[in-house]
């Protein structure tokens, strides 16, 4: 296998795994041993393997959530060692691999906390609040009718670039976990300030961040004060800038929106 | 005026308020500074009490106070509203393990007990110096003006005051290296062009007040 140690020593580890019924009932750390794990295991199929030898003792297997497991879909959420995602830059729960790790280490597993992402099971969490907050403005206005043309709206190369820069949020929620405000800001900010740069964008534009803005305050998210520890865990690396984007979308929106709301 | 209100009480809203009480107060530093500076003239304190004379009795700034009491309360009035939102925010059940100084400075996350420690300081200092030269009776200097200057002077002569000002200005310094940029960025202020500029600023701008007013009590103690 490409980039595959055959050397590379099989781990025995220690996790401490958040268990939680469901949504009311009370959780807690429970701890588990798992054998011969490969290196080249990803973090999810390290757990797999955990949730088999849970399955085979016929214990209830450990739900966590996981999709695509190539770090597009923005799914897989864990809080691992104290960290959004682990303790590796760039990288999400399913990029994480077991070679960061050492024999022997005890790994601490929990779900992302915060008021307006609630445990459902497990490690597993409910994140609806980040549809809610994209359905409150996160879209923009387009004709019906024939296909445009592709190139039509013409836009700076470096307008695009940050556009997509921002547009590459993945949604996964670390920057709420990691944030000591559990604050959505920098998840706002990625989709206000991506519209709010492109020619597609401008219909909306101020409601769009009013709305957007109201929704985050509504579901119970913190207001960002400018920590940075979302950006320092930001999988996809979304940059702090976004945040002042947003900042200045808001002031300039309800200095000269029609809403008078 | 619901829409202005409904901004003001959002989550950017506040931190916007927090951001221009902020700026204005770094403004009041500087004055403050600028003006004290004057303690360290050798004339026996008779630059420092016309200066406080007029500062006490000039309409103008007597008129400006009242503002700057109103910047001290929606600073601290919002400060407190948002530390209470965000614990909200961030829930009952809080992580087992969680290594959050791996990502972030320590000064940015203790804002709220780094400006408790200065507001302590600042009644201290508001109670020995402000509330005397108002309400309170001085002797007079030779000028005929109210001798603030010995009561500096004497009061810079406890190890255990000048102990409380080199701390309340470490906390300041700590303080204003956050909030200076921070304020920048919460008002959208950034640009590749100048936001490196404001961040180099923000430091020079904390380390230079807070030594500058540390040097006052550390001068007097050891030097006079």
């Amino acid at each position: 296998m490409a980039g595959s140690n055959p050397n590379a020593k099989p781990l025995n580890l220690t996790l401490k795994v958040w268990r939680q019924q469901n949504r009311n009932a009370q959780g807690n750390i429970v701890d588990y041993q798992v054998r011969d794990i490969s290196p080249d295991m990803s973090f999810l199929e390290m757990l797999d393997v955990l949730n088999e030898d849970l399955l085979r003792k016929g214990e209830e297997p450990v739900a966590f959530d996981h999709d695509c497991r190539e770090g597009i879909c923005g799914s897989c959420n864990l809080f691992i060692n104290g960290r959004a995602h682990g303790p590796e830059p760039g990288t999400t729960t399913c990029q994480l691999h077991m070679r960061k790790f050492s024999d022997g280490d005890t790994i601490t597993i929990e779900p992302w906390r915060a008021e307006a992402f609630p445990v459902n099971k497990d490690l597993s969490v409910d994140r609806s609040a980040f549809d809610r907050i994209i359905q409150a403005g996160g879209y923009v206005s387009v004709n019906t009718g024939g296909i445009p043309d592709a190139n039509e709206i013409p836009i700076p190369k470096s307008i695009a670039d940050q556009a997509f820069d921002a547009a590459t949020c993945i949604g996964c929620g670390a920057c709420v976990a990691a944030c000591k405000n559990a604050s959505a800001m920098l998840f706002v900010s990625a989709k206000v300030s991506q519209l709010a740069l492109l020619p597609q964008g401008q219909v909306e534009r101020k409601t769009r961040v009013e709305n957007m803005v109201a929704q985050m305050d509504k579901e119970g998210f913190g207001a960002c004060t400018n920590i940075g520890s979302c950006a320092a865990e930001c999988p996809v690396g979304i940059s702090l800038e976004n945040i002042a984007i947003l900042n200045r979308e808001f002031l300039a929106a309800k200095a000269t929106s029609n809403n008078l709301g | 005026m619901s829409w202005l209100s409904n901004a003001l009480t959002s989550s950017i809203g506040r931190k916007i308020i927090m951001a221009v009480t902020g700026l204005f107060l770094c403004s009041f530093l500087v004055i403050h500074l600028i003006g004290n500076l004057q303690l360290f003239k050798n004339d026996g304190g008779d630059a420092f009490n016309v200066y406080s004379h007029f500062m006490g009795t000039n309409p103008v700034i007597r008129t400006i106070e009242w503002v700057l009491v109103a910047g001290f309360v929606f600073h601290i009035y919002e400060a407190i509203a948002l530390t209470g939102k965000n614990r909200k925010a961030r829930g009952s059940q809080g992580y087992v393990e969680n290594r959050i100084g791996q990502n972030s400075p320590w000064a940015s996350r203790n804002m709220g007990l780094l400006g408790t420690v200065i507001l302590f300081f600042l009644i201290v200092h508001l109670y020995n110096f402000f509330w005397r030269a108002r309400f309170g009776t001085l002797d007079k200097d030779i000028n005929n003006h109210d001798d603030l200057y010995t009561l500096v002077v004497t009061s810079f002569h406890e190890w255990w005051y000048v102990l409380l000002y080199v701390l309340a200005q470490v906390a300041l310094c700590y303080h204003l290296i956050h909030g200076f940029k921070s304020a920048f960025q919460s008002l959208g202020l950034t640009h590749r062009k100048y936001t490196p500029f404001v961040t180099y600023l923000g430091y020079a701008f904390a380390v230079i007040v807070c030594a500058g007013f540390a040097a006052m009590p550390l001068y007097f103690f050891f030097l006079q």
